[in-house]
């Protein structure tokens, strides 16, 4: 119980910077300076002080306040958040140096609303991330959909409020109606909430309420987007692109199956889940979110309605890889975070850039792109390349762990689905980069006079691009950080 | 008299200060004097109740004989951890409130009658005080009138000429409960020959299973659900705290409804005593299914609402139910989740019916169409209407969550499954009519030009907004203190029943 600092500042840092944001407000430079040196300490942060001490071994925590008696709001760190921490801190940083130029490329209202927002969302990342029990994580879980509500609604546009009561009325609603009685539920059957390396719940109770349990555990955390409960996630594409790229395609998402991943782990235990029947169910649900989700991404011409799909089928990826619940298969999800991640937030990046260079929304509107902006759609392909899992690109190790995962269960049809998925995404996914490249241009006119977005933006999505390809070559510390949780 | 003299009659005082202090507003005549006074007031009661929690939490139960007369022949002034915490609320809910309305009165209520409304409202606070320091039950009744005929006058003095009405509908129903009790307090008198509440208490075992007793315990449970506004006999509450000045919706939406609880509780489980209430009457079952109404109804009316106050109102009457939820369950976990509920709610209520009296003040209305683009052109205010609305909801790190907490795991322990869900299912209607305001507020622009220049609330009013909600997300995120007291009164309660 100590040595948690560090865990108190990740979550302070992000909170001043959105102070910080508001009292610069006049001066727009100075205020992004704000966010860049927040994220850039967060990440040196979470780097520097936290992940040392949790590869070490240690599980540095600190008690906030006592909410209930018995039940404190605490943060603690342990593998699976530091990897979701240095994920989310590093790409926020990316994201601001894109954000700024996207926001001003592309003149929005309401910069610094926008960014005090961001700031603060990131801070319950954080708090999400190293939350020390399952309250202190519905707590932060909570204020990140709040606090993301009005960045989905940035516009202000009728769309944008709309999309923002999908947005809210799906995630408020599972949360409140099967993840909160979930949590109050096993706070009354095991008369505590923390999490516990091999389960909570392990041998308390009877199989039909881990059943119960489960089912309302994986639906309640609608972030996660299982289908039937993944209507928010298109909904939420209204919002400025580094919101979707940040936030909707790592954050917020990423909060959601990190919280299912946490709970398979350390409420349950994964000896519990394994070939539960419940657990059995819950992946024929995610195998039909993966297939349905490329399906209809397939069929999305607007770019960013077609990548949130295959975020939303990419996302039960990692829901299947926590319910294999076998070593390969969690560390297969925790993998799967990442190289998603990154892959995904480079695609987004991609999208906006596009958008702010010639104002165009649709994959259809993308022939000849890849002549005037060459690096864009060059880190799409490599992106694109990334997330269908071939090599040289950190896809495939997730998809390698999560195959394994599914071999060893000898979950034969999941293993199916597996390869049908990387399938379809191929399918989704490649036509946007060949016609970008190959595709006819009917008149030169329009192609004429279009150039690479602003310069920030394509430092950004040049870095996650590679950061693709770096993937490839090292993801030891990944797969250090997820082996610490089950090969012990 | 030294420090010690002065802390010994902290019962007594605590009534008879706002008591005292109410004809002498009528006697300044003037507004300002009067609202001084009345701050004043307010403050120092709040800083007594302080001392009696604090008392009783160090010495336990206080007794205080009026006059020197020895219960039970003497009226006793009886104070538990419960009655304490009660004392805070109403004093507390009082002392934010009173800066607030100097400015909003102004608006709602001609000057020449602003030392009326100060008189009126400081016997308000002394009726709602006795209520909750006396033991003795006729005292009870005195005290429910004195705040019951005070709360008719206060509401009269709203703005439009529906006030009137309204104060003669909750005339009419809250004189009924009234003389239910009054009847069941009588009826109890005529078999024990005694009013002290622990008195009464004492004789019960021996006569609960005459019908006199359970015709008093009726009598007496139909009044005070009169007073609390549980589902069916909430009729009155909407009109009232809809045509009442603002303030006045704030102070009696936090107050008066949570000591109408206060009465279940004492007479239910103090009086009457487990036995008579839950084993013969069933009262468990009663109160819960009517909660449960209560709380479906309230919240689907909520929804349907055109007039913010309104809207807030229905939305009261969804939150008694959940109160007298937890106190069906007759359990640790679910008093404490009641008695913590009024706590919260009474923040969360309190807050949001002076939002409303913010908004009044700056447009003149609180339709909920009129309040168009109030996001940009009253951003604090409206802030602490998403604030108070999220409480409302039981978002986490609000108050509201506390109660929602303790009142599903109240639910769980005793495996009552569906009570649990329509919990969670109404927080969400809660969702639903909460954020229909937000969105008008932010995503509409104002149909009138006229609108387009309004401008934020005075400052004095914002505090007293911001104070309110300030606390009410500290004790969501920090609850140890009022989950404790809470815990400590339902126990005490308990104890006593069973």
């Amino acid at each position: 119980m100590s040595g948690g600092f560090p865990l108190l500042l990740a979550l302070a840092l992000p909170l001043t910077a959105a102070v910080g944001i508001v009292l610069t407000r006049r001066h727009p430079d100075l205020r992004e300076a704000v966010t860049l040196v927040s994220a850039g300490l967060l990440f040196a942060l979470v780097v520097g002080a936290v992940w040392p001490a949790v590869e070490a071994g240690g599980r540095p925590s600190i008690v906030l306040v006592q909410t209930f008696p018995g039940l404190p709001l605490m943060l603690q760190a342990e593998p699976i958040g530091v990897l979701f921490a240095l994920l989310a801190s590093f790409l926020w940083l990316v994201t601001s140096v894109y954000a700024i130029g996207y926001m001003r490329g592309h003149g929005e209202k309401n910069q610094t609303r926008f960014y005090a927002y961001f700031a603060i969302a990131l801070a319950s990342t954080m708090g999400v991330a190293f939350a020390g029990n399952l309250l202190t994580l519905f707590i932060f879980y909570e204020i990140l959909t709040l606090s993301t509500y009005p960045l989905v609604t940035h516009s202000g546009t009728d769309e944008a409020r709309r999309a923002g009561r999908i947005y809210l009325g799906v995630l408020l609603g599972t949360s409140i109606s099967f993840l909160l009685l979930a949590i109050i539920w096993t706070w009354t059957l095991a008369g505590s909430l923390d999490f516990v390396p091999g389960g909570l719940l392990r041998d308390k109770v009877s199989s039909a309420t881990v059943g119960i349990l489960l089912v309302l555990f994986v639906f309640g955390i609608g972030k996660a987007a299982l289908m039937p409960f993944h209507r928010w996630l298109p909904a939420a594409m209204v919002a400025p692109t580094p919101v979707s790229a940040l936030l909707h395609a790592v954050a917020v998402v990423k909060a959601g199956v990190f919280s299912i991943v946490k709970i398979v782990v350390y409420i349950f235990g994964i000896d519990t889940v394994a070939g539960h029947a419940a657990s059995q169910w819950l992946m024929y649900a995610a195998a039909i979110t993966i297939i349905v989700g490329s399906l209809v991404a397939m069929t999305r011409d607007n770019l960013k309605a077609r990548l949130a799909y295959s975020t939303v089928s990419q996302l039960s990826y990692i829901v299947l890889g926590a319910l294999l619940a076998n070593a390969w298969g969690i560390i297969g999800a925790g993998m799967h975070m990442v190289m998603h991640g990154f892959g995904k937030i480079t695609l987004f990046f991609c999208a906006g850039a596009i958008l702010v260079a010639t104002h165009k929304t649709k994959v259809s509107q993308m022939n000849g792109l890849g002549r005037a902006m060459p690096i864009t759609m060059g880190a799409f392909l490599l992106a694109s390349l990334s997330l269908i899992g071939l090599p040289p690109f950190g896809g495939m190790w997730s998809k390698w762990y999560l195959v394994s995962g599914a071999l060893e269960a000898q979950q034969l049809i999941m293993l199916g689905v597996l390869m049908l998925g990387s399938l379809l995404s191929t399918a989704y996914l490649l036509p946007i980069p060949l016609r970008a490249f190959f595709g006819r241009v009917e008149k030169h006119s329009q192609a004429e006079g279009i150039r690479e977005a602003p310069i920030p933006c394509v430092l950004a999505l040049g870095l996650t691009a590679a950061g693709c390809v770096v993937l490839f070559l090292n993801p030891d510390p990944f797969y250090r950080l997820m082996a610490q949780v089950v090969l012990q | 008299m030294s420090g010690a003299g002065v802390l010994h009659h902290l019962p007594i005082l605590q009534v008879l200060v706002p008591l005292l202090a109410a004809p002498v507003a009528l006697l300044l005549r003037r507004g300002y004097p009067a609202w001084v006074l009345a701050t004043g007031v307010s403050w120092l009661v709040l800083v007594m109740a302080m001392g009696l929690v604090r008392q009783v939490l160090i010495n336990g139960t206080l007794s205080y004989e009026l006059g020197g007369w020895a219960p039970p022949w003497g009226i006793e002034y009886r104070v538990d951890v419960l009655g304490a915490f009660m004392a805070l609320i109403v004093s507390g809910i009082a002392a934010v409130i009173m800066p607030f309305s100097r400015r909003s009165l102004a608006a709602e209520i001609p000057a020449d009658r602003s030392a009326m409304f100060y008189t009126l409202i400081l016997l308000c606070l002394t009726g709602l005080l006795g209520i909750v320091m006396t033991g003795d039950a006729f005292n009870l009744f005195v005290f429910l009138e004195v705040s019951s005929l005070s709360s008719y006058a206060l509401i009269s003095m709203g703005r439009r000429r529906e006030a009137l009405t309204a104060a003669f509908q909750y005339l009419i129903m809250g004189t009924i409960g009234a003389t239910a009790i009054l009847i069941g307090v009588g009826l109890l008198y005529m078999m024990t020959g005694t009013l002290n509440m622990a008195d009464l208490a004492e004789r019960m075992p021996d006569i609960a299973h005459t019908r006199t007793v359970t015709a008093a315990f009726a009598f007496i449970v139909v009044g005070v659900a009169l007073k609390t506004a549980l589902f069916p006999l909430h009729l009155w509450l909407p009109n009232a705290y809809t045509y009442a000045p603002s303030v006045v919706s704030a102070f009696l939406a936090a107050t008066a409804t949570k000591v109408g609880v206060y009465m279940l509780l004492r007479f239910s489980f103090t009086i009457f005593g487990g036995l008579l209430a839950f084993e013969i009457m069933n009262l468990d079952r009663l109160l819960l299914v009517l909660a449960l109404l209560a709380a479906l109804y309230g919240s689907t009316a909520a929804v349907f609402q055109t007039d913010l106050k309104r809207m807030l109102a229905y939305s009261s009457v969804a939150q008694i139910g959940y109160t007298v939820a937890g106190v069906s369950f007759a359990s640790l976990t679910g008093l404490t989740a009641g008695i913590v509920h009024l706590f919260n709610h009474a923040l969360v209520k309190g807050g949001l019916f002076l939002v409303a009296g913010c908004v009044l003040l700056r447009i003149g209305n609180v339709t909920i169409e009129r309040m168009a683009g109030l996001g940009r052109t009253m951003p604090w205010t409206m802030a602490a209407f998403v604030v108070g609305g999220l409480g409302l909801v039981g978002v986490p790190a609000t108050a509201g969550f506390i109660s929602k907490w303790y009142l599903v795991q109240a639910a769980l322990e005793r495996g009552w499954w569906p009570v649990a869900v329509v919990v969670l299912f109404t927080s969400l209607l809660a969702a639903v009519y909460v954020w229909r305001v937000v969105e008008v507020a932010y995503f509409r622009t104002p149909a009138q030009t006229s609108d387009a220049g309004v401008g934020e609330a005075p400052l004095s009013m914002l505090v007293s907004v911001w104070v309110m909600l300030a606390i009410m997300v500290y004790f969501g995120i920090n609850a140890s203190l009022t989950t404790g007291l809470a815990r400590q009164a339902a126990s005490g309660l308990l104890g006593t029943a069973l």
